[in-house]
């Protein structure tokens, strides 16, 4: 036997990548599945049959076409969507900030939404009558961008270290906590109740306009990242060695920050304070297909959508008739799933 | 690649830790840089790597070489080897080609890692996790990664520092015979003197903000300078093949 032939036959990396690509295609497979049963299942009163009928024919204009196409279809879409993105701005944040607890919650990204929302229902702009269903999306969208913007400026004055990143991030999650309580105790019982709906998140009532805008700037920073997955590979292992093998590791966190903020502002926006999922997505997505970027990010996006989407099908079905926020149900569906991954996963240093 | 150091100085504000030094390293040739503890060794390797801000200049075969290309012919291994993260040693030592490598790994590329993983004889790891490693096995694996890109320039940080004695001077002769079968020129910090002594083609000695001599070891590796630099009575034995081994008498208290 040469040597050559016994190196491969002690580990073939074909093999093990091939491994990988079959992991990420059967997670794509249960992101379509849940899509679906999230699509047909998770409307009371109406029998699965209706609506599949609907969908198959989508050429009909009854009242079951209207369900499915305009109220349905862009509600789970936009879960599909927002999940990805979640999951995938986690990864990157994790990646770039070589932080296990960066995720555009911990930043305090979702936190200036947050307030900005709060604020525009806070001083009435929600109830406008034409421009009132944007006053809230935009408001929580300038904030998120605010709290980008000092992040970034904080960022750039020490030359985008990732601890100053994280601390300043931390310091943003605080101050826009304290403006939102402010907001809260100022607010209108109407006004409250709002305020305390928007930030458990909720997708109910997206368009098809919202999903677009969404699928597209997804789509722009999924392509312009994921180019970059052999050097967001290699930031992983540390600063220093990143750039000793030629990264350039304040530009690339520069470029992907200011991407990554764009995309969860906007989702924050359109679905209000998902938590959790920026940060346990790309945790489990990690623990079943390992630190390569090439594998980690996609699977990073499935395992949002598939968190997002499971606990949207258990708001609309835990009690019949009885709408849940989600930002609940992404915790519940996924804390358990994740403690058994840390269990299971086998420990390096005892 | 001829690197050509000339005026380089370094410091943190007012605390100079480097002062317009210079010294030249050949391909074909194995450079070490020695010196006690703080004296610099470190951040002159940073400063030649452009990992440090700097003042003075570093050519490769005459000509100052943006960073952008610069790892394009250079690999450059830290000190510190710690590291837990969710890849296995083929995947680290195949980051060292990451200047080249295409979204699917290609056959050469895999055979390339293939071959420093035998070279180095670490294959038996390649599929372990970079955290199940200790220390000099990682630091071996680092290693790897430094040759697997086939550098015309090779900066190692005290490679040998977690090494036992026979792996130190395995890994160091191993080093000088891969820097004259290809041509290459290594710069290495090494604490073990007598290791450093036997491979050394030209040893650069730091002391005081400067170099306190340069050359190869016969001229360079005096009592004197074991003196002034690390400030220790010693004796130097010279065998016979012509290696020099040092005995350490003791410390000169003030």
């Amino acid at each position: 036997m040469t040597e050559k032939v016994k190196i491969q036959e002690a580990f073939q990396y074909g093999r093990y990548t091939r491994r990988k690509y079959l992991i990420l295609l059967a997670g794509i497979a249960i992101a379509l599945t849940v899509f679906f049963v999230d699509l047909f299942f998770s409307i009371p009163y109406i029998q699965p049959s209706v609506l599949i009928n609907a969908f198959l024919h989508p050429e009909s204009k009854d009242v079951m076409h209207t369900i499915l196409w305009d109220l349905q279809m862009p509600t789970v879409c936009a879960g599909i969507l927002c999940g990805a993105s979640f999951g995938f701005a986690g990864a990157i944040m994790q990646t770039l900030l070589n932080n296990p607890l960066a995720s555009p919650y911990t930043l305090g990204i979702s936190a200036g939404a947050g307030f900005g929302a709060s604020l525009t229902m806070v001083v009435g702009l929600g109830g406008l009558t034409l421009l009132g269903t944007y006053m809230v999306p935009a408001g929580a969208f300038l904030f998120a961008m605010l709290a980008t913007g000092g992040i970034f400026m904080i960022a750039k004055a020490k030359g985008f270290s990732a601890d100053i990143m994280v601390l300043a991030g931390i310091g943003l999650v605080f101050l826009f906590q304290a403006l939102q309580s402010m907001m809260q105790y100022l607010a209108s019982p109407d006004a409250l109740s709002g305020i305390v709906f928007w930030t458990f998140g909720s997708l109910n009532g997206v368009e098809w306009m919202e999903v677009g805008i969404i699928l597209v700037l997804f789509l722009a920073a999924f392509i312009l990242i994921y180019r970059k997955c052999w050097a967001l590979t290699a930031m992983r292992l540390g600063d220093r060695r990143a750039e000793a093998l030629g990264i350039n590791t304040q530009r690339m966190r520069k470029w992907m920050f200011v991407l990554i903020a764009l995309l969860t502002s906007t989702c924050v926006a359109f679905v209000g304070c998902i938590g959790f999922i920026g940060i346990v997505g790309p945790h489990v997505a990690r623990m079943i297909l390992g630190e390569d970027q090439r594998y980690l990010i996609p699977m990073s996006c499935v395992c949002g959508a598939i968190i997002l989407e499971t606990a949207d099908i258990l708001c609309g079905t835990i009690t019949s008739g009885m709408e849940y926020p989600i930002g609940i149900f992404t915790s519940i569906v996924g804390v358990p799933f994740f403690f058994y991954l840390l269990m299971k996963k086998k420990s390096v240093k005892s | 690649m001829i690197v050509n150091v000339e005026g380089l100085s370094f410091g943190y504000g007012s605390i100079k830790i480097l002062d317009s030094l210079g010294f030249t390293a050949r391909p074909g040739e194995v450079t070490t840089i020695i010196g006690a503890n703080g004296a610099g060794k470190t951040t002159l390797l940073k400063c030649i790597a452009d990992l440090s801000k700097h003042e003075g200049k570093v050519t490769f075969d005459g000509r100052e070489v943006p960073k952008e290309e610069l790892f394009t012919f250079m690999s450059y291994m830290e000190q510190n080897t710690d590291l837990d993260i969710d890849l296995n040693v083929f995947e680290i030592v195949l980051l060292g080609k990451i200047q080249s490598l295409g979204f699917y790994v290609s056959e050469e590329d895999m055979e390339e890692v293939y071959e420093v993983l035998k070279l180095m004889n670490i294959t038996e790891f390649a599929s372990r996790k970079i955290g199940e490693l200790s220390g000099g096995q990682r630091q071996l694996v680092f290693i790897a990664q430094a040759l697997v890109k086939n550098p015309s320039v090779i900066i190692l940080d005290e490679p040998t520092s977690a090494l036992d004695l026979y792996h130190q001077f395995n890994l160091v002769e191993f080093m000088s015979r891969i820097t004259k079968e290809r041509k290459c020129t290594t710069i290495m910090t090494l604490h073990h003197l007598d290791v450093a002594c036997k491979y050394s083609d030209n040893m650069v000695i730091v002391h005081d903000h400067g170099i306190y001599a340069e050359g190869p070891p016969s001229k360079v590796f005096t009592t004197k300078m074991l003196e002034d630099v690390y400030r220790v009575r010693s004796n130097i034995v010279t065998d016979e093949n012509g290696d020099m081994h040092l005995i350490v008498l003791g410390p000169i208290n003030d």
